[in-house]
């Protein structure tokens, strides 16, 4: 591996950091530019979208089951198994519905992204497409933005939705608890903050798997080898940003309601 | 037999002024990862010539045609395509100037997950307010040009090399842009099919009358070029008659070390007393 003196390394970060952020502006700043390519954010939203519904369901469904079968232990030795439904319920609306949905999603489509774009730029199709009078950002890019950020919300609430189902199915089954009474109480328990801070996410998630998919795939370079490491680049990427942006946006979010 | 092309505004150009010629490039320099690759080039590109540029792997023959099509930008000089520089052109402004630009990519550039028919009609429909129905003739036309129309539901997968060279050639010219600008269309071709985009590109020059950069390793199919002019009653290129040598618009380049070290026309290459020339033509 070539060795690069700190300030180099340094200075590419930056330029790294930039680029990203002027991809990043320009794909939500070309939805008030023409064209638009509404034909195409249907096509990456099918893709996006009802290509994750299989993934989303199953791990929704499994996280849903699992939190309330680790939490119906320790809630029993304290005689509180009638609260099971509000864990699951906040549990999975607050926080690892969005979370898990944002990273299945990432490690799904940022690669599917990256591997793509990286993929044209190599066989030239990304200047072909530039020296044909398009804008690849308009046409590529945009399109997956959109898409991803509005297919990753209502994905995340199907995946609440199967978490809390997930519960129900335990804690009917497992633990005889009654099923109307976990639907109520875990509806009951949810506020509106609660609820905020679960549909927020998944739209700063979605701009983030997408925003850094097309970014790792529009800056390959190096063939297939280079193609290859785009998109392993963009999976972990995109997952440790959704990590940190969840921890902040939680923290902040808690601040702002005043949360206890 | 009708009358071959004469190269008629190639040598009476006398002008400076840029709009007057299809490409200018003055004083330009570029370099990659601090390796200087042009320096300092300048030449022109008259109005209805094709001009073939030769150099060795790497001497930045290919970039010169992403720099008229301000792909990438020079670190110094200028560069006008039609008048414009598109040295001083925000990207935006550059998309416009690309529709009067048609280029044929060195491994032919075909989106492969569309057809034939929607990589030919890419153009058209990016135009805007046009639907598919209104293509469909200009691509038809388009793929008789290069006699692959039974392919248009093809996809660029199932297509050899050469006719993915020839759609790429369909799809540069369904506009009929001004300027024509190719990588390599003859590059990895068996000699049948590297004649059959020569003629495509001389009908191109001689009937269309489009100015054209040709970026080639072969001097072979530029001297076919030289000395051939395309017949439109037959269909077909015929070698011009004798005494008219050098009578079709028809310019070479030759570069070395980021350097020009010719430009003119087929007579002056012959009578080139360079040594590095004479064994390049040799």
């Amino acid at each position: 591996m070539e060795l690069i003196s700190p300030s180099e390394f340094a200075k590419e970060k930056v330029e790294a950091v930039q680029d990203y952020s002027v991809l990043a502006s320009r794909s939500v700043g070309n939805l008030f530019r023409f064209p638009r390519y509404f034909g195409d954010m249907v096509q990456q939203a099918d893709l996006i979208g009802v290509g994750s519904l299989p993934i989303v369901i199953l791990t929704g469904l499994s996280i849903g089951a699992e939190l309330a079968l680790n939490s119906a232990n320790t809630l029993q030795r304290f005689g509180s198994l009638s609260l099971i439904g509000q864990l699951v319920s906040v549990g999975m609306v607050r926080e690892l519905g969005p979370i898990i949905t944002g990273l299945m999603v990432a490690g799904r489509n940022a690669s599917g992204m990256a591997s793509e774009l990286g993929s044209m730029i190599v066989t030239e199709q990304i200047d072909a497409m530039r020296a044909l009078g398009t804008d690849p950002m308009k046409k590529l890019v945009t399109p997956r933005v959109i898409s991803t950020v509005f297919m990753l919300f209502f994905l995340t609430i199907l995946s609440d939705l199967l978490g809390l189902f997930g519960g129900a199915l335990i804690s009917t089954f497992l633990y005889g608890m009654d099923w109307r009474q976990y639907w109520s109480t875990g509806w009951q328990i949810l506020v509106f903050q609660d609820v905020f801070m679960g549909l927020l996410k998944p739209v700063l998630f979605g701009f983030i798997i997408a925003t850094v998919g097309c970014y790792y795939g529009m800056t390959a370079k190096g063939g297939t080898q280079g193609v290859g490491r785009a998109t392993t680049q963009a999976v972990v990427a995109s997952s440790v940003l959704i990590l940190v942006t969840d921890l902040v946006v939680t923290k902040l979010l808690m601040t702002i309601f005043a949360y206890h | 037999m009708a009358a071959p092309p004469v190269a008629a505004q190639e040598r009476t150009q006398q002008t400076d002024d840029p709009a007057s010629f299809a490409i200018v490039f003055e004083d330009v320099s570029i370099a990659f990862d601090e390796k200087p690759v042009l320096d300092g080039i300048s030449f022109r590109l008259n109005k209805g010539e094709t001009k073939a540029i030769f150099g060795v792997a790497g001497s930045g023959k290919s970039t010169i045609l992403k720099l008229a099509l301000g792909l990438v930008r020079p670190d110094s000089g200028h560069i006008y395509v039609l008048g414009e520089d598109v040295t001083a052109m925000r990207e935006e402004q550059l998309f416009d100037l690309r529709q009067k630009i048609g280029m044929v990519f060195q491994e032919s550039a075909l989106f492969d997950s569309l057809t034939v028919r929607e990589n030919v009609a890419f153009r058209a429909l990016e135009e805007g307010n046009v639907r598919e129905e209104d293509v469909e003739k200009p691509v038809r036309e388009s793929l008789s040009f290069v006699e692959l129309e039974n392919t248009v539901d093809m996809f660029p997968s199932e297509l050899s090399g050469g006719m993915r060279r020839r759609v790429a050639i369909a799809r540069a010219i369904i506009t009929h842009p001004e300027i024509l600008l190719y990588d390599s269309p003859t590059g990895g071709l068996d000699p049948v099919t590297s004649t059959t985009i020569i003629e495509l590109i001389v009908k191109q020059r001689d009937v269309y009358k489009t100015s054209a950069l040709m970026v080639t390793h072969r001097l072979q199919d530029a001297f076919v070029m030289a000395t051939h002019y395309f017949d439109r009653k037959s269909n077909h290129m015929q070698p011009l008659p004798p005494g008219m040598r050098g009578e079709v618009p028809m310019g070479f380049l030759i570069l070395r070390d980021g350097k020009i070290i010719f430009d003119g026309d087929v007579h002056e290459l012959a009578q080139s007393k360079d040594e590095y020339i004479r064994e390049y033509i040799s």
